[in-house]
């Protein structure tokens, strides 16, 4: 665009405006083609009788919901609670499982690499057997598996916690005592950002974590000694557990099932990103005398995260869009909750448009925190 | 899959509502020209519900929906088997009716105001009356349903089961735990493994999935108290009359027929009846065949090829007291209005 703008000084500004001209056009055909589509679609559907609009939102939704992380009442809170629950679910779901996949799938990546013929033999298998069967066929596998636990009534105990086919029940601390760990939390973090502001102390953050986990566990040292901490146990109730935490066999299936199915294309990734790395920089390490790891760590892998982060993020994407696979499975994520509202409104257009947004928000969203990882780690190399 | 499946069903409703135009119902309505020139009546059902809908060992589609279908087709093309069975879930049943995929849907819809009036769709009769409940493991010693405070129960996504579960546990102050599955087949499947306590339904779907357990069935209750009214009815496009009274008439036909008498083995002894009653359903007088758009023989192809509503429902249902689905005469609520 530059060179042509010298080449015609005289006539540079209007080339440029006729090029912008140009792109206005070009962008305009998309943009109204859409809303030409969107208008005939709503007439379309006003003619034959079909309620449209979003209005619907914010009307109190009937269905129930098994588990989520904000409250929700039948038939008091909306369909907009129902699209957030959702979302959470997803997200909570999705970040879970990346991070599962991710260690694993380096482990699994590296040891492919290992010189060791049994260790990589056992990663090329998982590698290949994981990655060439479909995941709802997997997701269904877990599912039926963690089915077959006994029922709660002769469930399977350890320590305090229940294993069973409705899920794992394990004792957790109380509402009260919570909330005094967190204000340990709270006050030790103000202490260090203090004691860091006062000139006392310049560590990195990285130093304070054993300081942060030391007044956590102080805290609570106190609590019990005080005779504070409450354990909200687990019971047999009725039909099933009640108290405590728990975890689905609909969540645990659709982590596991999500997180190893990632993991194998991630060790391709990890492998693939540590192979590129030139030779020369194991040499250099080995002629500086650093032991295998440290070369590892501290040279290839920092490099190999720079080549492999774009693919990686790829991958990140996909396994959040096939969380939506957990409807197969009964695990009340975006898709599944979204599912329901639509028969439940009777618009599914608006509500799988209600889909499309959340799911291309938070690919969006993702894709930019990506883009920023990656130009961080540019700039580190400069 | 099933996600993506619904997707494009919406996006083909979506698209058909972009790109059709909304034609006004002309003298032959545009549903019966597309039938007939076509030659094939397409009709949505599930094809997994015992009793309603499911293939037979030689594939061969049976139950009271597909039956539907088959009067419908021998109606209008004069041959039962001239069907092709779409199958849907719960959630395609609508969009694929509202796009112009199918027809009619016959696939255990329930009539209610939220489906009829802002959907665009129309439901001509019912020819079930249903109520939904619960199937409990028989280990669990629940005599009620009044009983399964605190319980999981099974559901599938799409039907009003949802809702009348949530609103029969508020209703008696009682909580629940749903575990919601997209596909039919994958909530029993999980009900059966233990997952849940109970799984609920439609009385008469839940009946047909008990006795498909076969020695298995002894373990499961089915309870005996309906938490909803579950009126099962055909669905049209809002807009076609014709194709309309089509399917409303060719129901009122059978059942008219099962209080006639008339069924598929004696129909052809009625040819030369004198009753005036008889005359104008079989088609001997009055031309109400034609009035439809259809030959004036059209009860008779529908009687020779499904036979009258009672004998739709004892080939099909199996294991569930008739009840409300008996003749008015006999105390149910089958009742058809006169051919006159």
């Amino acid at each position: 665009m530059r060179p042509i703008a010298i080449m015609d000084r005289p006539t540079a500004v209007t080339g440029a405006r006729r090029q912008r001209l140009e792109q206005l056009l070009v962008l305009a055909v998309p943009v109204l083609l859409i809303a030409w589509l969107a208008a005939n679609t709503a007439a379309n559907l006003k003619a034959k009788g079909v309620t449209t609009g979003f209005g619907f939102l914010a009307m109190p939704a009937r269905m129930g919901i098994s588990e989520g992380f904000l409250p929700f009442v039948a038939g008091v809170d909306s369909y907009a609670r129902v699209v957030a629950i959702g979302l959470c679910n997803t997200l909570f779901v999705s970040v879970l499982a990346i991070g599962i996949a991710t260690v694993i799938g380096t482990a699994v990546g590296l040891s492919r690499l290992s010189g060791n013929w049994l260790l990589s033999r056992c990663a090329g298998t998982f590698v290949e057997l994981v990655r060439n069967v479909p995941l709802p066929l997997q997701l269904l596998l877990w599912y039926q598996t963690l089915l077959n636990l006994p029922s709660p009534r002769t469930a399977i105990q350890f320590g305090g916690a229940y294993l069973s086919n409705r899920g794992l029940f394990f004792p957790t601390v109380s509402a009260a005592t919570t909330l005094w760990l967190v204000a340990a939390l709270l006050l030790a973090v103000t202490l260090l950002v203090g004691l860091r502001a006062a000139g006392v102390s310049r560590r990195g953050w990285r130093r304070r974590l054993p300081a942060l986990a030391l007044s956590v566990v102080g805290a609570a040292a106190v609590l019990l000694a005080i005779g504070e901490v409450e354990l909200d146990r687990p019971t047999l109730r009725g039909f099933n557990f009640s108290g405590g935490m728990a975890i689905s066999p609909e969540l645990a299936a659709l982590v596991l099932g999500l997180s190893i199915y990632a993991a194998a294309f991630v060790a391709e990734i990890v492998r693939a990103s540590v192979v590129s790395v030139p030779r020369g920089q194991w040499e250099a390490g080995r002629a500086l005398g650093l032991p295998h790891g440290r070369i590892l760590r501290k040279i290839i892998l920092p490099q190999a995260l720079r080549l492999g982060l774009p693919a990686l993020g790829n991958e990140y994407l996909s396994t959040i869009k096939n969380s939506s696979l957990a409807v197969i499975i009964g695990y009340p994520e975006l898709a599944s909750l979204i599912n329901t509202m639509a028969s439940d409104t009777g618009q599914p257009i608006e509500a799988i448009a209600v889909l499309m947004v959340s799911y291309l928000t938070i690919s969006l969203g993702v894709g930019w925190l990506l883009h920023r990882c990656e130009q961080r780690l540019a700039l580190a190399q400069r | 899959m099933r996600g993506l499946a619904k997707l494009v069903a919406a996006l083909a409703l979506g698209g058909c509502a972009a790109l059709g135009t909304v034609s006004a119902a002309k003298a032959t309505g545009p549903t019966l020209t597309a039938v007939k020139q076509r030659g094939q009546l397409l009709c949505g059902v599930f094809g997994v519900v015992p009793g309603f809908s499911l293939p037979d060992s030689k594939g061969v589609m049976r139950g009271i929906d597909a039956d539907s279908c088959r009067a419908l087709a021998a109606a209008v093309l004069g041959d039962p088997d001239k069907v092709r069975f779409v199958m849907l879930t719960a959630q395609q049943r609508l969009p694929a009716l509202q796009s112009g995929e199918v027809d009619v849907v016959f696939a255990n819809l329930t009539w209610t105001f939220g489906r009829e009036v802002p959907t665009g769709l129309a439901f001509p009769h019912i020819y079930y009356y249903d109520g939904q409940t619960f199937v409990v493991k028989k280990s669990l010693g629940v005599k009620t349903t009044k009983e399964l405070d605190g319980a999981s129960i099974c559901l599938t996504q799409g039907s009003t089961i949802e809702l009348t579960v949530q609103e029969h546990f508020a209703r008696n102050g009682m909580k629940f735990t749903p575990v919601v599955f997209a596909d039919v087949s994958e909530t029993r499947k999980a009900f059966l493994a233990g997952r849940c306590d109970a799984t609920a339904g439609d009385g008469s779907s839940l009946a047909g999935f008990k006795s498909s357990l076969g020695t298995a069935a002894d373990d499961y209750v089915l309870m005996p108290e309906r938490i909803s009214n579950e009126p099962l009815a055909g669905a049209v496009r809002k807009g076609d009359a014709q194709w309309l009274d089509i399917v409303r008439w060719t129901h009122f036909a059978m059942v008219g027929a099962e209080a006639l008498g008339i069924a598929k083995a004696n129909v052809d002894s009625f040819a030369a009846s004198k009753d005036p009653n008889i005359r104008r359903l079989l088609g001997m007088e009055s031309g109400f065949g034609e009035m439809l758009g259809l030959r004036n023989d059209w009860v008779v192809a529908i009687i020779k090829g499904v036979g009258n509503f009672g004998e739709m429902w004892d080939r099909n249902v199996v294991g569930v007291d008739r009840g409300l689905n008996r003749l008015w005469t006999q105390g149910g609520l089958q009742y058809a209005p006169p051919f006159r």
